[in-house]
């Protein structure tokens, strides 16, 4: 693994968190989720199968979540008072282990054993072989279900005044786009809008592709807003790849009671690589040694101009 | 005989014998495991009064979650509620969980290692008049494949009750499965259960038994029965309640096998898959002994009183008679 090429010392002196999204910490985010990108095709080349559109397109939402919004700590991932973050769509998982070693869960040099025998990052996360995730995941439509179940927990703790552990505490659920097809999904965005469960974060990857085409082509999701609006979801519509205006979503949603928040984060799947982007093609496969080495260069040349 | 250490009901056999639903105990173990731990929290898909889970719902209102006709959200919910520290109970007919949520049960609780009890109510054939499509003839085989699963299945309201209270103080996920009808008590409050461990429910008056019954659930009356007749015929036999189907009590199989050379499994589900077909991996693997199994062969249900459907289906007294003459001739031969 190349990334982060300076020392780990200076890498994270580099990255500390600074309590405003300040523009100087957003062109710091932008780097870090440049070198995760770099992270991602090398560990996809490495293992020869795996995803990459849509670990490439949630990098940047990734990144602004483990080095801006979420309260947690890479050395300690049991901290119970953590936020919890869930990821439902477990097969963007490259992007989830590439984020958690550049924010110090485990080493960099890790990542290149992403699906290999004895691996803790299996192809799709695995709680008993990687606990710090939150949740194993892989089939499709179960994540938000069990992010209601976390924040209704804390609610019932909240209102039995047996705990002040969950005050100031939010459960975050990433969901993709085409699994919203699944049933189970709905099943759980209706009974989040009945709990309003207010410290329950939804991000919704919309990237309109699925493994056989365009969503709307598939099983059209629109007007998808409005389906959710319609559960009684408070929503937020963002661009994806605008560290500002989705901090600003997230910093509204916390501000929303008596419902839950989704916010529409509209990517663009292999974002970064131009070759790579907007081509539903790319849910599933992972590029060979030549594209992987072009994406590799284009992503050190978006680098340098940062 | 009644196995004396066990102080088992001394009025099984007759008529005045009192009668209640497993599902019953279920709900009063349910209610006093909330008592003993605030951390138990019940969910119920839309059959709150069937799975008897009112009376936790009462009891503890804000401990209780309805979700709604949605089984794979049921299971989902307490998984993440169990990530939180709660010992989530979740209640639907089998049919529908673990029949319909098989999947989420497997990844999010089971996969995940979380301590989520899953309560399938109307449990077998002797749901009787509702029909062949809600009957859970399959919900064994689905639970006891599953890794990190534990799997029960008690013979009366008072085991249900015990086992509720168990089920609550393990960290495991588990399969609860309750029968809808009323069945004789069995068991007295003195009676010992413990998960994983069989008892020896009847033995002969002397000597040797000539044929191991193992059995389980609303089964094992059925099976008490047999004995009872069986022994005025001169068959001596041994029943054994397998109450805990996973983990199971290899020792006390094989014991028994060693002992009578024979053995009939008596259960209220499909042949393929079951209790019966757990019970020949053990001995195949270690002591193997003929075999005879009682259960449904390979046949959805239909409507019908409980009775009615044991008799069609091959699951009555005389069924289960006739099974252990078959199996004693095989011994023998």
């Amino acid at each position: 693994m190349k990334t982060p090429k300076e020392s780990r010392a200076s890498y994270e002196a580099r990255i500390k968190i600074m309590s405003l999204l300040t523009n100087n910490k957003i062109l710091e985010l932008k780097k870090i989720s440049n070198d995760i990108r770099q992270s991602i095709i090398e560990m996809l080349m490495e293992a020869k199968s795996g995803h990459t559109a849509g670990a490439l397109g949630m990098a940047d939402i990734f990144t602004l979540f483990y080095f801006h919004i979420l309260k947690h700590n890479p050395k300690n991932p049991s901290w119970e008072e953590r936020d919890r973050l869930v990821l439902s769509n477990g097969h963007i998982c490259p992007v989830l282990y590439a984020t958690m070693a550049h924010s110090g869960y485990f080493p960099i040099e890790e990542l290149k054993t992403l699906r290999k025998f004895g691996t803790r990052l299996q192809g799709h996360p695995h709680k008993e072989y990687l606990p710090f995730v939150e949740n194993s995941s892989g089939p499709l439509g179960e994540g938000l279900s069990q992010a209601i179940g976390m924040a209704l927990a804390d609610r019932i703790d909240e209102k039995d005044g047996s705990t002040s552990l969950t005050t100031g505490r939010f459960i975050y659920c990433f969901v993709s786009d085409g699994e919203l097809d699944e049933g189970n999904s709905w099943e759980a965005i209706m009974f989040a809008g009945k709990r309003k469960l207010q410290n329950l974060i939804t991000i919704v990857d919309r990237n309109n592709i699925q493994i056989d085409g365009n969503t709307e082509k598939i099983i059209p999701l629109e007007p998808l807003a409005d389906k959710w609006r319609a559960f009684n979801w408070h929503v937020i519509e963002v661009s994806g790849h605008d560290f500002k205006s989705i901090n600003e979503a997230v910093e509204e949603a916390k501000n929303v009671l008596e419902k839950p928040t989704v916010i529409i984060a509209h990517t663009i799947p292999g974002k970064g690589i131009k070759e790579f982007e907007r081509d539903y093609k790319w849910h599933g496969i992972v590029p060979n040694k030549e594209q992987g080495e072009m994406a590799l260069k284009e992503l050190q040349d978006i680098g340098t101009r940062l | 005989m009644l196995n004396p250490k066990l102080k088992l009901n001394p009025k099984i056999f007759n008529e005045s014998c009192e009668q209640e639903s497993i599902r019953k105990g279920f709900g009063q173990g349910l209610v006093l495991a909330g008592e003993i731990d605030k951390n138990v929290v019940a969910l119920c898909a839309d059959l709150t009064e069937s799975t008897q889970m009112h009376l936790f719902a009462e009891k503890f209102p804000k401990r209780f979650i309805e979700v709604g006709v949605a089984e794979q959200n049921l299971v989902t919910i307490a998984s993440g509620m169990a990530s939180m520290g709660k010992i989530p109970f979740c209640g639907s007919y089998a049919i529908f969980s673990p029949g319909r949520n098989w999947e989420q049960i497997r990844t999010t609780i089971a996969y995940n290692d979380r301590p989520v009890k899953i309560i399938g109510s109307h449990a077998g054939i002797t749901v009787g008049a509702d029909g062949g499509s809600h009957q859970a003839l399959e919900d064994i085989a689905l639970m006891r494949v599953m890794p990190n699963m534990d799997v029960i299945s008690p013979c009366d309201a008072l085991e249900a009750k015990k086992a509720a209270l168990a089920l609550a103080k393990t960290e495991k996920p588990a399969y609860l499965r309750l029968a809808r009808e009323k069945m004789p008590i069995i068991t007295t409050e003195e009676t010992p259960f413990e998960i994983g461990k069989a008892e020896i429910f009847w033995m002969p008056d002397v000597g040797l038994a000539q044929v191991g019954i193992i059995t389980t659930g609303e089964m094992v009356y059925n099976a008490l029965l047999s004995a009872k007749e069986l022994e005025a015929e001169g068959i001596k036999t041994k029943v054994v309640n397998l109450a805990t189907i996973k983990p199971i009590d290899k020792e006390a199989i094989i014991t028994l096998a060693k002992e009578c050379k024979a053995i009939v499994t008596v259960e209220d589900h499909q042949i393929a898959g079951g209790m019966g077909s757990a019970v020949a991996e053990v001995l195949v693997q270690n002591y193997p002994v003929p075999i005879e199994f009682i259960g449904v062969q390979n046949s959805f249900g239909q409507s019908g009183t409980p009775q009615e459907l044991i008799e069609h289906y091959g699951l009555s007294v005389e069924n289960i008679k006739k099974a252990v003459k078959k199996v004693l001739k095989r011994k023998t031969s």
